[in-house]
């Protein structure tokens, strides 16, 4: 089990990792989530002892590892772009922390087919790294990783440098390939559903803090805030008294949050609808009607409609809210009534 | 691996074990004494320190080793000026026993910071008496300390086949070179980077006084005279006689050149010294003061002065004895001559004033 | 081991080499200096002023500033499109191509001189070009002597580079002219500047170029301390130059660190080993000036061979001969063999103390380190070792001699005093030949490899050696080759019986009468091959499997 406590890194006066504290259990895989600029980086090369803590411990397994070397530690990093040894083989990368610890000829063949195997690049062994495509590097940079069967897998941006559909597919194979080793993991990424698919649980970072932690399932359900849930994907935020009639027409009780976080399509054009608005514009896309829409109370916020419906802007129409997409926030003073659709993050 | 296993490797750091086995670090000659520097019991060896023209035969070092037992070293040290200087700069603790090479434009400023002890052969030849440096000057006791070995005469030479061939009259004197005749004919080493070409300026200085020697030297530059770096610069590549297919017929060397200039098959040399125009180098020998081994040195002293070396130094180093009983090679008692009236300047006058010399003569040269 | 130990480690290993810097060069400097400042034992540094006033002075160091810029200029125009082709092209004599390029760094200045001057003199094959004895043949020597320290060091990094950039530039339509300028050159650049800096300290601190080629028209600070010490023994003034010098070159060196090294970003390095093609019809500017430089390289060689066989009017092989039979003709100290296998062995301990120190030098200064004052420090600590380049060797020579004399340094006369000497002089060149390829490592491929249980020094094995294994060969053979050519501090402690060849040359050189300087030629001759067959053969080692293990 990986624990951090009150944890503090600092790049001159400003603090890149301010006052975090987690636990990670053994087999779990943790992702910590957060803009560019946010610290999780840096946190991982903390807990990787690539970074100097100011303040604060690192332990696993019970044991303090806050100043152990970064090849005691028994971990494993690996990188965004893979960086795989050049003048290495696709063997000779994957092999390479077996032939640190002196693992018989044999048995590193062995390990390396098996992995090569597990990573889904059986016939690679001999292959130079120049000759591998982006998905294919890392691959192998995860084979390499997992060579040893570290203690503890840190995995930085793993599949960001990678293009869409690659990514997806592998997220998946990284969430199977864990669980198939039974690896303690810690991921950081700025990508939300790489988060999700890879891990078990899920930290949110801003600004050097560990805002939220829990499971996927809660996180999602319940940002911690307003910033925490526009970065989750949620498309608007609506908080204070324009919220409760969005609350109300969600079956949910007022006052129970302080606002709530609403994705794209938690708005729904319906005759019986309890919500009226009026159309602010309209978009076609394949699968269904993309409406904007000028709530009274609430403000402007997306909505959706079957493709069957036909609406034009200025028409008034009725609306009902999809419980299962939308998403508490806890009571924010000072919280603003309507805000309009978030920054672009990465849509779901 | 993409770089292919290579033996190579392998068998160089094998080799490198092995070098480094017999490298520097032990070699078998006198590595053992060699940290002394200086200070500890020598147990008969004795350190000459000279300069790198030191080339007397073997046979000569062997027997005097064996008439003497001790152990010659040889430790060259640049030209005569560097060879002046580290002596001065390690008077403290000296490089050696012995110095032999310090020449007369430099002997006062060593005698003058106390380089040497005063010694004098008790077999010095009377000849060498007319070469020793004058003692009633400031100097004090410069003839005592050192001791004339061997003297030459910077001369200016010519190419007599070349002014054969081209009709010309050689000159004769140093006025002869402002001749327009001789007009781009004259190649000198430089006076602030070679021995000779310090001498030739010393033979300007002497000749036309401090007033006159600066305003000959801008006639002898304004009649295309021409200035490079060294001896071999000028006698290898300029001189047409000198190996190097040059084109200048006139040059600034030694009395003892012509002798080298005899074509094989043949037995007169092609090229003559001009000994109106020479100015004589003097070359000593004396005794370091601190020495460890003041006898050894002094040894030292009393053999580049007897007979045999006297005998041996104009075939091994081109110079002249002081000795007028050595015999000379026969080719040079034929076609090697001394300058009759050498010019002259005075040792402390030199020491005195080389640096103003040469800055003035230097200023001459780049203008 | 814990980090905090490793850095212990690290500040220990770094020790070692400034103490034998601060031992065998500051030492010796400081030692000249005090006798310049402090003339009667206190200080008085109205000699020197007055030296710094001179007009001659002022003179000296705008003509040095002149001819090491200008030569370090063409050095680099003409080195680099050199190195691409020795070292991108394949094309047959390419070896031999290579090891002619380094034979003239080894040569002596005196007999290079010799041998520039017998072509350029009025009568000579090139006298029509009216070279002889301008600023012009100064700046043409210079660059004959130093060429190969561009094309050593750019080609090696050039060799390692990844094709696919250039390639990737042109696909996007890039120029040839283009690709080179925004792609090819940006990334040598760290190279480059390494060898810009190196080649100009070597510039400016000539002084056997300087007279032999200027004809003692020219002077440069280093020909004026050359002169203060060893002829007029004004140790006032040469040590008011000397500091002059010092600051000159610690200026520049801030300078290029600024431009250059100090920015370096990771280089994408070739993954595979790298093809050279045969050359085509747009590498004729490049092979243009590959021509020239041959040429320039060539023909005083060339000249220097053909006089070391002229005896008399006629082809022999009688200079050879007779210095091989020191004994018998007795007017040479030690047969040619016997200087040779000193020059061998002295190079050799000198080229492993150099390549040992400096790659500790390297290593150290390349590593990550947080805060600006350890960042100030280990750039500092870069640069102290680069002083020996850009310092007198005359001072340096000298001062060896007054200060080393005594306990607890009293090495005087040691013989391993030679080889630390030359290392001193080797060192700056390996730190400048490794420093570039290290600073191109990704710093997250050591933190990769420390993550999967490499050691420091496993990840100094694994990573660094892997990519700096050619630089460090290249740097090896111009530790040898500097050894091997090195007479400056070498003439001042060579032992008595142990003259390294350049001492046997400039010895021969020294006697009056033409048979030592046909000796002279023939040892050059031999010096310069054996430093090209050396080069060749380290050229065609090969580190196995660098990287494994």
């Amino acid at each position: 089990m990986l624990t951090l406590d009150h944890l503090t890194v600092t790049y001159g006066a400003t603090a890149a990792v301010d006052d975090v504290s987690l636990e990670l259990p053994a087999g779990q895989v943790l992702a910590v989530l957060g803009p560019s600029g946010c610290g999780k980086s840096t946190l991982l090369r903390a807990v990787a002892g690539l970074e100097r803590p100011r303040a604060g411990r690192i332990r696993f397994g019970g044991q303090d590892v806050t100043t152990t070397a970064t090849h005691r530690r028994g971990f494993a990093l690996m990188f965004q772009d893979g960086q795989l040894f050049p003048h290495l083989s696709v063997a000779g990368n994957v092999g390479y922390s077996l032939r640190l610890r002196r693992t018989s000829r044999a048995e590193r063949r062995d390990r390396v087919a098996e992995l090569l195997g597990l990573v889904g690049l059986p016939d690679y062994a001999e292959r130079m790294p120049g000759t591998l495509s982006g998905g294919e590097r890392q691959r192998v940079a995860l084979a390499r990783a997992l060579a040893v069967r570290p203690r503890l897998l840190l995995l930085d941006e793993p599949l960001s440098a990678l293009d869409r559909d690659l990514r997806e597919r592998l997220a998946a194979d990284l969430h199977d390939i864990l669980r198939a080793e039974g690896t303690t993991a810690l991921l950081v990424t700025h990508d939300h559903d790489e988060a999700f698919t890879v891990a078990d649980r899920i930290g949110v970072m801003r600004e050097g803090r560990l805002v939220q932690e829990g499971t996927p399932a809660e996180v999602w359900r319940h940002p911690a805030d307003a910033d925490t849930a526009r970065f989750l994907g949620y498309a608007a935020v609506v908080a204070g008294a324009a919220a409760v009639p969005l609350l109300s027409a969600a079956g949910l009780r007022a006052g129970a949050a302080g606002g709530l976080a609403l994705r794209r399509s938690a708005l729904r054009l319906s005759v019986g609808g309890p919500l009226t608005g009026k159309v602010h514009s309209v978009r076609t896309t394949a699968e269904q009607t993309r409406v904007v829409v000028d709530l009274p109370d609430s403000g402007r916020l997306d909505a959706v409609a079957g493709l069957d419906v036909a609406v034009r802007p200025g028409d008034v129409v009725r609306l009902g809210v999809d419980p299962s997409r939308v998403a508490l926030l806890p009571v924010v003073s000072g919280a603003g009534t309507s805000e309009g659709p978030g920054p672009a993050w990465p849509q779901a | 691996m993409h770089a292919p296993h290579h033996p190579v490797l392998a068998a160089t750091l094998v080799a490198a074990a092995a070098l480094s086995a017999c490298s520097v670090a032990g070699p078998p000659d006198r590595a053992g004494e060699a940290s002394d520097g200086g200070t500890a019991e020598r147990g008969g060896t004795v350190t000459l320190v000279t300069h790198d023209s030191w080339a007397l035969p073997r046979k000569l070092v062997r027997s005097f080793e064996q008439q003497t037992g001790t152990d010659l070293d040889v430790v060259r040290s640049g030209d005569a000026g560097a060879l002046t200087n580290k002596l001065v700069l390690t008077k403290e603790n000296p490089l050696g026993d012995v110095a032999y090479g310090v020449d007369n434009t430099f002997a006062s400023r060593a005698v003058d910071e106390g380089v040497f002890d005063p010694y004098t052969p008790a077999g010095l030849p009377p000849s060498a008496d007319r070469y020793r440096l004058d003692s009633d000057d400031q100097t004090g006791d410069a003839a005592d300390s050192l001791t004339p070995v061997d003297w030459g005469d910077v001369c200016v030479n010519v190419d007599d086949v070349w002014f054969d061939e081209h009709g010309l009259t050689p000159p004769q004197t140093l006025d002869d070179l402002l001749d327009p005749a001789y007009r781009d004919l004259l190649v000198t080493p430089g006076a602030s980077t070679s021995s000779p070409g310090f001498a030739f300026l010393l033979a300007t200085i002497g000749r036309y006084g401090e007033d006159g020697w600066q305003d000959y030297w801008r006639r002898l530059l304004d009649n295309g005279a021409r200035v490079v770096s060294g001896w071999s610069d000028a006698y290898e590549v300029d001189f047409t006689a000198g190996g190097g297919g040059g084109d200048r017929p006139i040059v600034v060397s030694y009395n003892s050149s012509p002798p080298f200039t005899i074509p094989e098959g043949d037995d007169r040399p092609t090229t003559s010294a001009l000994l109106e125009t020479c100015f004589r180098q003097v070359e000593y020998a004396g005794v370091l003061r601190g020495s460890d081994n003041p006898a050894g040195a002094q040894a030292v002293v009393d053999w580049l002065t007897s007979r045999p070396v006297q005998e041996a130094l104009p075939d091994s180093m081109y110079v002249f004895p002081v000795d007028s009983g050595a015999a000379l090679p026969p080719l040079w008692s034929q076609w090697a001559k001394p300058a009759p009236r050498p010019v002259t300047v005075d040792a402390a006058d030199i020491t005195a004033r080389r640096s103003e010399w040469i800055r003035q003569w230097s200023d001459l040269v780049s203008g | 081991m814990s980090g905090r130990r490793y850095l212990a480690l690290g500040v220990v290993a770094g020790a070692v080499p400034l103490a034998v810097l601060l031992v065998f060069f500051a030492l010796p400097v400081a030692g000249m200096l005090q006798r310049g400042f402090f003339p009667d034992g206190r200080l008085d540094l109205d000699g020197a002023a007055a030296a710094l006033w001179r007009p001659r002075v002022g003179q000296a160091v705008w003509f040095t500033a002149w001819s090491a810029s200008a030569a370090t200029a063409l050095t680099v125009a003409l080195g680099v499109p050199t190195a691409f082709v020795l070292h991108r092209l394949r094309f047959p004599g390419q070896r031999l191509l290579r090891g002619l390029v380094v034979a003239p760094f080894v040569l002596p200045t005196v007999v290079v001189g010799v041998a520039f001057r017998t072509l350029l003199s009025v009568s000579g094959p090139l006298g029509g070009l009216g070279l002889d004895g301008t600023p012009a043949a100064i700046v043409a020597a210079l660059v004959f002597f130093n060429v190969s320290v561009v094309v050593r060091t750019v080609g090696p990094w050039w060799e390692g580079m990844d094709p696919r950039r250039e390639e990737a530039a042109a696909a996007l339509g890039a120029s040839p002219v283009r690709v080179l300028t925004t792609v090819t050159l940006p990334a040598l650049r760290p190279a480059i500047v390494s060898a810009a800096s190196v080649v100009f300290l070597f510039s400016a601190t000539a002084f056997g170029v300087v007279l032999t080629m200027g004809g003692v028209r020219y002077s440069t600070v280093e020909t004026e301390i050359y002169l203060l010490t060893t002829q007029f023994l004004d140790l006032q003034a040469a040590a008011a130059l000397c500091v002059l010098q010092i600051v000159v070159v610690v200026g520049l060196l801030a300078v290029a660190g600024r431009t250059g090294a100090g920015r370096d970003r990771p280089v994408d390095r070739a993954d595979r080993r790298t093809t050279n093609r045969r050359p085509a019809l747009r590498d004729l500017p490049a092979l243009g000036v590959t021509g020239v430089v041959v040429l320039l390289v060539t023909l005083p060689l060339a000249t220097l061979v053909v006089r070391s066989l002229r005896v008399d009017g006629t082809w022999s092989l009688a200079f050879y001969r007779r210095l091989q039979q020191a004994d018998s003709t007795e007017a040479y100290v030690v047969p040619l063999s016997t200087a040779l296998s000193n020059s061998l062995r002295v190079a050799f301990d000198a080229t492993l103390l150099a390549v040992t120190l400096g790659t500790v030098v390297a290593v150290l200064v390349t590593r990550r380190v947080a805060g600006p004052v350890a960042r100030r420090t280990l750039s500092a600590f870069d640069g102290v070792f680069m002083l020996p380049l850009g310092v007198s060797a005359v001072t340096v020579g000298f001062g060896l001699l007054v200060t080393l004399d005594r306990p607890p340094f009293d090495f005087r006369g040691s013989p391993w005093l030679v080889p630390v000497a030359q290392a001193m002089v080797a060192l700056p060149l390996v730190v400048r030949t490794v420093v570039p390829a290290l600073r191109g490592v990704d710093d997250r491929q050591r933190e990769a490899a420390a993550s999967l249980g490499a050691s420091p020094l496993r990840v100094l094995a694994s990573v660094d050696l892997a990519v700096a294994w050619r630089p460090l060969l290249a740097a090896t053979g111009f530790a040898f080759a500097v050894s091997l050519g090195e007479f400056g501090a070498t003439s001042f402690l060579a032992r008595p019986d142990t003259p390294t060849l350049p001492v046997m040359v400039y010895q021969l050189i020294s006697q009056p009468g033409g048979e030592g300087f046909g000796g002279a030629l023939a040892a050059s001759v031999v010096l310069g091959l054996v430093t090209s067959v050396v080069m060749a053969g380290v050229e065609r080692t090969r580190v196995p499997g660098a990287g494994a293990f």
